[in-house]
Formats: C-alpha cells, sequence, structure tokens
C-alpha cells in the first residue's frame, strides 16, 4: 500500500474546492445576467456580492454594485480573492505542487484555462459578452471535472479530491440558497407571483437543476419545492444531501480501504449533518427559518473541512509510525 | 532550406569542420534540406506553445514577481555519432570516478594534499569544504551520484570541459521533454535514425537511490526533497519526481525522530530511506550548517552521519566543482587513476604557479583572466574586449594576489545551425551530458545543449535569450563513417585553438559574455 503524502492531500482537496468554487460563480454570474430580472427589466447585481458575504472588500474599491463592477470583480480581478481569476490561480498553484501526482492532462488543462483568463482583455468583459465568457468558464471546469474524473489515478489522492469537491459543492449550493433567501422569501406578498417564478427558476439554472425539478415537480414552482429539492433530493447531483452522503462514504472508504485511522471526528461530524438533513421537511425548516438552517449547514460543513485537515493534513504532529 | 548556410569558420555540429566533415549527419541534413520553412516555422510554434501549456517552465524573478517561462527551444537537432559519444561517456565516468576519490580523500586522509598535488588551502579553505564530513563513509564511497559536466566543442572540434556540476546541477528534464517534444513535433525528422533513447534517466535514477539506502531499508522509500515551487528549477523536481514515481517533498514534510527521518503521511509519519536533494548545503540542517535557513530539516545531518539516511548529492560536493578545483582535475585524473583525462579541460592557467602567472601576464590581451575565490562570474577580465586600464588594473590583482586567479584562452565555441526569424543560420552551442553514480557511474546518452539564440553572442544562459535543442546520440554512425576507420572527428587531439579571438571561455557557460558577429568573425 503506497502511502500519500500529507500535503498532496491538501493540495488535492483544495485544487478541487477550488475548481468547484471557481465553476460555480461561473454559473451564478451567468444566470444573473440571462434570466433574473425585476418587472422593469433591470437588475442589482447586490446579491452576488452578498452572496460571497464581500460587502465590505467590494465597497471598498467600487462605489456601487453596477454590473461592469461586480463582473469584473468577479472574474479579473486578481485582488479579490472570491473571484473566478483567483479560484483559478489557486487551483493552478496546488495543481502545480501536485504534478508528480496529477495527470499531465489535468495540469495542462487548469495552466492553459489561467493563461487564458490572464490574457483576457478587460474589453473583453462587457456584459453583451458575459454569456459567452461564462460558457467558456464553466466549460473549462467542466473540462477539468471531466479530465479528473478519466485520467486521475484511483488512489487515496483521488478520494481527497472528491471529498474537496463534494465538500465544497454543498457549501456553494447552500450559499446560492441564502442568497435568493434574501431577497424573495420574507415577501410573502410576492410568493407565486411571475417575478417571484423567475427568479427562483433562475436559481434551478444555476445550479443546472432546473429540468430536473420540472421532472420532479412538472406542475407550479414554489419557494419550498424549489429549496427543499436543492437540500433534500437524493438523485439531484448539486443537492446537499448527495454531497454529504458521497462525503460520508469517501471518508468511510479511506478508512476501511487505506487504513486511515485518524478521520473519526470528520465521520462524526458528518453523521450530525446528515441527521438533520435526514429529519427534516422543507416545511419545518422554513417555518423555523431557513436562513438559520443554511447557516448551520455552512458551519458543520466547516466543521467536516477542518477536522478532515486535522486528521489528514498534517497539520497536528502524529507520532512516529 | 541548407543551400546556403555557412558556419562563418567555426566547427560545425551538422557539417563538421574544414577537412572534417560530420559524415554521421548525412541523413538528417539531407532529410533538413527538404523541409519548407515555413512549416518548420510552423512546427517550431506549435512546440513552444505546447512547451507552454505544459508548463515546462523555469521562473524569473524581475521585480518581486516571479514569471513563468519556457526554454525557448530549436527544433534542429544536435548530433553526436556513437563514435564521439562512447568518448564522451568515458570521459565523463572517469571525471567523475576522479573527483569522487578526491571527495574521499579530502574528507579522509587527504593524501592528495599531503602529497602537494592540490593545494591544501585551496580545499581546506575552500567555503564549500565540510569539515562535518571528515571521517564519515559513504556507499561505495560515491558523493557525486549526479553529476553534470559542461562541455564545449573548439574550433578544432575536440570537446573540453569548461566547468564541472557536482552539486545540484539542473537540466536534465529538458532534455527528456526536448526528445518528447520533438518526437511529437518531428516525427519524419526521427523515423529510421537510430536515435539512443533518454527516457529512462527517471528509472536509472531511482535505481541508484536504492542501491545506496541503508541496508535494513528492504524496499527503500526514496523521496525529492525541493525548496519549493519558488525555486528556479522547481520544474525539473516535479520532473524528476514524478519520472521516479517518488514523493516530492519540502522541509515542512519531514520530520526527524531519533536520528531517523520521516514523512508526513495521511496516514502519520513514514520513515524515508534515501532523498534526492535539490535544497543546498547550507540549507539542509539548520542545526548543523546555516541556523537561519527554514528550508530544511533539523536534525537530518544526524541521521545522515548514521546512515539512517542516504542523501544524494552527498554532503561537502560543493568544493569539488570549484572553479579553482577544477583546474586540478586533469591532475586528479593522473594522480588517483593513473590516466590521462579523456576530455581534456580548456586549458586553464593557475596563477599561482609562478610558469602560469608569467604566462597570464605576458598574454593579458589574449586571455580570460577568472577570480576563483568569487561567485557568480564576478571580477572575470575578458583580454581581447577589456581597455587598457581594465588590463593594468587586471595585472596589478593578478600580482597582488595570484593565487586566486585562473586564466584561460578564448574558446571559439562550435555552432549549430538553428532557426530563427530569416532562415537557418550558426549558432554557438554548449552541452551539459548527465551521469548518475552509485555503485557504477551510467552517463545519459545525449545531455542539454544550450544554444546561444541571439546572434553572434556565446551566451547560451537562459535568462539572456538562450534557447535549447534537442541533443541526439546516434545508435550507430552508418556506413560512410565506418569506413573511415576512426575519422578525424573522433580523433583526440586537444589542439590549442590558434585564433583565439572569436568567444571567451569563462569557466561558466551561464555568464558568457557578448561577443559581437564582427567581432567573432
Amino acid at each position: 500500500m503506497t502511502s500519500l503524502l500529507a500535503r498532496y492531500a491538501e493540495c488535492i482537496f483544495w485544487m478541487a474546492r477550488y475548481m468547484e468554487r471557481a465553476e460555480n460563480l461561473a454559473r451564478i454570474l451567468d444566470v444573473h445576467e440571462t434570466f433574473a430580472r425585476d418587472s422593469h427589466g433591470a437588475k442589482s447585481w447586490l446579491p452576488i456580492v452578498q452572496l460571497n458575504a464581500d460587502q465590505d472588500r467590494f465597497f471598498a474599491r467600487h462605489s456601487s454594485a453596477g454590473a461592469d463592477n461586480v463582473i469584473h470583480f468577479y472574474v479579473l480581478d486578481q485582488e479579490n480573492p472570491t473571484s473566478i481569476i483567483s479560484a483559478v490561480r489557486m487551483a493552478r498553484e496546488n495543481a502545480r505542487q501536485l504534478r508528480p501526482l496529477i495527470s499531465t492532462e489535468m495540469w495542462t488543462q487548469i495552466n492553459v484555462f489561467y493563461n487564458t483568463l490572464l490574457e483576457l482583455p478587460p474589453t473583453e468583459l462587457t456584459r453583451p459578452n458575459l454569456p459567452r465568457l461564462c460558457r467558456m468558464m464553466k466549460e473549462a471546469c467542466q473540462t477539468h471535472t471531466g479530465i479528473t474524473e478519466g485520467t486521475f489515478f484511483r488512489d487515496q489522492g483521488w478520494y481527497f479530491y472528491q471529498l474537496g469537491k463534494y465538500l465544497e459543492r454543498a457549501d456553494q449550493t447552500t450559499r446560492l440558497l441564502d442568497m435568493k433567501y434574501h431577497s424573495l422569501l420574507p415577501r410573502t406578498a410576492d410568493i407565486g407571483s411571475p417575478i417571484d417564478i423567475s427568479q427562483w427558476s433562475a436559481l434551478l439554472r444555476s445550479a443546472s437543476a432546473y429540468h430536473a425539478f420540472r421532472r420532479v415537480y412538472p406542475r407550479g414552482m414554489t419557494p419550498a419545492a424549489v429549496a427543499g429539492f436543492l437540500l433534500f433530493n437524493d438523485a439531484f447531483p448539486r443537492s446537499v444531501v448527495v454531497c454529504t452522503n458521497q462525503i460520508d462514504q469517501l471518508l468511510s472508504r479511506l478508512t476501511s480501504k487505506y487504513r486511515l485511522r485518524r478521520g473519526n471526528l470528520a465521520m462524526e461530524r458528518v453523521d450530525e449533518i446528515q441527521a438533520a438533513l435526514e429529519t427534516h421537511t422543507i416545511e419545518r425548516v422554513i417555518a423555523h427559518g431557513l436562513h438559520e438552517y443554511l447557516d448551520w449547514l455552512q458551519l458543520r460543513l466547516s466543521d467536516v473541512s477542518l477536522e478532515i485537515g486535522r486528521a489528514f493534513f498534517g497539520m497536528e504532529q502524529p507520532a512516529a509510525a | 532550406m541548407l543551400a546556403s548556410y555557412d558556419a562563418n569558420g567555426f566547427y560545425d555540429e551538422l557539417f563538421g569542420g574544414p577537412g572534417n566533415p560530420a559524415l554521421h549527419t548525412d541523413p538528417i541534413r539531407s532529410r533538413l534540406g527538404d523541409l519548407d520553412f515555413s512549416d518548420l516555422k510552423r512546427r517550431a510554434r506549435d512546440a513552444e506553445r505546447e512547451l507552454y501549456n505544459l508548463g515546462i517552465t523555469f521562473l524569473v524573478y524581475s521585480e518581486a514577481r516571479a514569471v513563468d517561462r519556457i526554454l525557448p527551444f530549436d527544433v534542429i537537432p544536435r548530433i553526436i555519432s556513437a563514435a564521439e559519444w562512447a568518448r564522451l561517456e568515458a570521459g565523463v565516468q572517469q571525471r567523475v570516478k576522479a573527483l569522487n576519490l578526491f571527495l574521499h580523500d579530502i574528507y579522509h586522509d587527504q593524501k592528495i594534499l599531503k602529497d602537494g598535488i592540490v593545494p591544501a588551502d585551496l580545499v581546506l579553505g575552500n567555503h564549500n569544504f565540510r569539515p562535518q564530513m571528515i571521517g564519515l563513509d559513504v556507499p561505495f564511497g560515491t558523493y557525486i551520484h549526479i553529476m553534470g559536466v559542461d562541455l564545449v566543442r573548439d574550433d578544432a572540434g575536440t570537446f573540453r570541459v569548461l566547468e564541472d556540476n557536482g552539486r545540484v546541477p539542473s537540466g536534465v528534464s529538458y532534455v527528456v521533454e526536448n526528445r518528447h517534444m520533438m518526437m511529437r513535433a518531428f516525427p519524419d525528422l526521427m523515423s529510421d535514425i537510430g536515435i539512443r533513447p533518454v527516457d529512462n534517466y527517471g528509472v536509472k535514477l531511482l535505481e541508484a537511490m536504492c542501491e545506496i539506502a541503508p541496508a535494513d531499508a528492504t524496499d527503500p522509500h526514496v523521496a525529492l526533497l525541493s525548496p519549493g515551487p519558488y525555486n528556479s528549477a522547481y520544474f525539473e523536481h516535479i520532473f524528476l519526481a514524478r519520472e521516479m514515481g517518488v514523493p516530492l517533498v519540502e522541509g515542512r514534510d519531514l520530520v526527524v525522530q531519533n536520528d531517523r527521518v520521516y514523512m508526513r503521511t495521511t496516514n502519520g509519519l513514514e520513515r524515508v530511506d534515501a532523498l534526492y536533494r535539490r535544497v543546498g548545503d547550507d540549507f539542509l540542517d539548520p542545526l548543523a550548517f546555516n541556523p537561519d535557513s527554514c528550508l530544511g530539516v533539523p536534525g537530518i545531518f544526524e541521521a545522515y552521519r548514521k546512515g539512517n539516511v542516504a542523501l544524494a548529492n552527498a554532503i561537502g560536493t560543493g568544493v569539488a566543482d570549484d572553479k579553482a578545483v577544477y583546474a586540478y582535475v586533469p591532475r586528479m585524473i593522473r594522480y588517483y587513476l593513473g590516466e590521462e583525462a579523456i576530455i581534456p579541460n580548456v586549458e586553464t592557467h593557475i596563477c599561482r604557479e609562478p610558469e602560469a602567472l608569467k604566462y597570464t601576464l605576458d598574454n593579458l590581451d589574449r586571455l580570460v583572466v577568472k577570480p576563483v575565490g568569487e561567485a557568480g562570474g564576478y571580477g572575470i577580465t575578458i583580454g581581447p574586449m577589456a581597455s587598457k586600464a581594465e588590463l593594468e588594473d587586471c595585472r596589478a590583482k593578478l600580482l597582488a594576489d595570484p593565487a586566486n586567479y585562473i586564466s584561460q584562452p578564448m574558446v571559439a565555441l562550435s555552432v549549430c545551425p538553428t532557426l530563427v526569424d530569416g532562415g537557418i543560420e550558426p549558432r554557438h552551442v554548449d552541452l551539459r551530458p548527465f551521469a548518475i553514480t552509485a555503485r557504477d557511474t551510467w552517463v545519459l546518452p545525449g545531455g542539454l545543449s544550450r544554444v546561444a539564440l541571439k546572434k553572434g553572442t556565446l551566451i547560451v544562459n537562459s535568462s539572456q535569450g538562450g534557447g535549447s535543442k534537442d541533443t541526439w546520440v546516434l545508435e550507430s554512425d552508418g556506413p560512410a563513417v565506418a569506413a573511415l576507420d576512426d575519422g578525424p572527428a573522433t580523433v583526440p587531439t586537444p589542439v590549442r585553438a590558434q585564433n583565439q579571438t572569436q568567444g571567451p571561455g569563462t569557466g561558466q557557460a551561464m555568464a558568457q559574455p557578448q561577443v559581437t558577429g564582427e567581432t567573432a568573425a
């Protein structure tokens, strides 16, 4: 049995997270531009800033959350750590250290993707260009996922890659819901109105969930149904429950197949999340406060990440084996 | 393509010299001649793009920002005949053997110093001499496990050693990657030529690492120790770790407990038996060497001293690749092996010796004078290019401290046809073969050919517009060459160059000053 350098495990975990993060951001920008408009055809770009909890950083640099500002801030602003280019740069830095481990194709594709972003002239960042740009970025991230699926050796490293991907994905789904919760749910009067539906269908589209949702709910679209679908549907690949179940299985496999003895605390944390997902209905969640529930989920997911770091990434000084 | 090519009187790697044609390159010359210029250009562009996309880069630092750069790749290969290579291989093996014997000697009985072959102060006072290594035995007496020898070919077609790299020689990754690149870009040029492969370097390196691992390690765990992503040769570290199939570790990944080295894995600490380290002596262990270093591993020297971990290269090899010591290598070969050097040095005058000092002073305007105590090419005087005042200044320094200087003639480096904007032109090249030694020495058939891409310059250094070429060692030289029965190109004639105004052999090709085309002609 070959062992895995702790730092490699950490790098691959974070590489997966950053690529997943970049893809999600591209999805959000794309959908926001294409679908979400209010009754006057205008829209605020503020929710995207809120989604990433970037208000302080953003308004330190820009006076208003207009389209141009927000798009630049999230696509090409290298000084913004939550921008797509920053995420891809971090993914690339991790990939660079991982090059003895990952396939040449994986490295090359991330490297080319990053260089493409670097060479992108700011003049490309106009609103009419944004859908094309977002498609390119989404496809690059999905190409990464596909290349990884097709070329990455299935040893321990693969499990840490998957762990990173599903943790980030679960986190992003909760954030996505939270963003719309802020802007929509409290206004009960709007529920069921045409504007509302366009907003919620935009949300579904940004998670690539629209058609899947339609298959489960052919008639009607309620905020509760949408939120419930994104949280609890056990067949939708970006739902929190699917991601959490994956994380649980990955941790078990690391313990059983690779005899990694340290993952217990991380698994306990995952159990807590699973229990909370199994025992709640969306109606109850909404009644008790969706935002609070999402917040709780995000904190628990962050705990899982922390425990994985403590267990496997050499953060603690282990005794000699 | 090659009809109007003119090597300007230099020895040419593809055509040979006057009265000394390179017959072994026949098939390749005719194939190159048939190629279309625009096709060649297009393929060269594709190849460079691919290098960039693959991230086969080195880091250049400018204004606190690190920039990834590729080493420009020239698509016209440099070809070495089987007979020439056999000599170079034997010459490199001989040199490695002598240097290892030298290192063992100076860290044990110091006979060569006592016998006055090499001045004791040169060795014992050298800042690369590590007293900590005295009396310590290393497996097979091998100190330099990985060696890169810088060679140049002079206008008589004779290969000469310009410099030894016995600490952490780099560049072998380009040798292998350039070959891969050529195979993708020019399958038509390479087919049926019979080129010796270079891609088993990693396997050979791992074999050597396992050979030197402690005897109690039945299945040795090997790792490559790198200073990290901000090292300019980081790509090479990645490459070598991957080729060996071992983890690329940094100091922070390792920990020493009970004089044994461990690395942090997802499952706790795991023993490491042998490290190919690309970290200099100074930075290896803050407890034993530079206390300010945070790149290294505290306690690793003690683990090494106790024989619990093998290091390649051994500690303290720097004294053998020193500029001043270099001048004594032919004498070392004679002293330890009773043989003449198969590959001669660039003719070197050791100014601490009265005759050499007199010769140097008498020929200042024709020689390159180098201080041996200085690092980084500082303080070099290039006679043919120096002003009267500079020569006088040099003379004064020589007289004040002759022991600090060596002098060499300017070497007219050989050229190789190279693709440039307007066509194919001659450009100067050097060659760095790589040798791996544990019990025995294996030499990678080929080596890094660096090429000075700027017209007329001898600067092959990558940061100054230098590039590299694929180096082909032929499996056999073909009927035309065999009929000559050891033809002139393979005769070891260390002829002193008559017209030495073409360019300096400064002892380090990395920092050779520019010589204009007019001066060179």
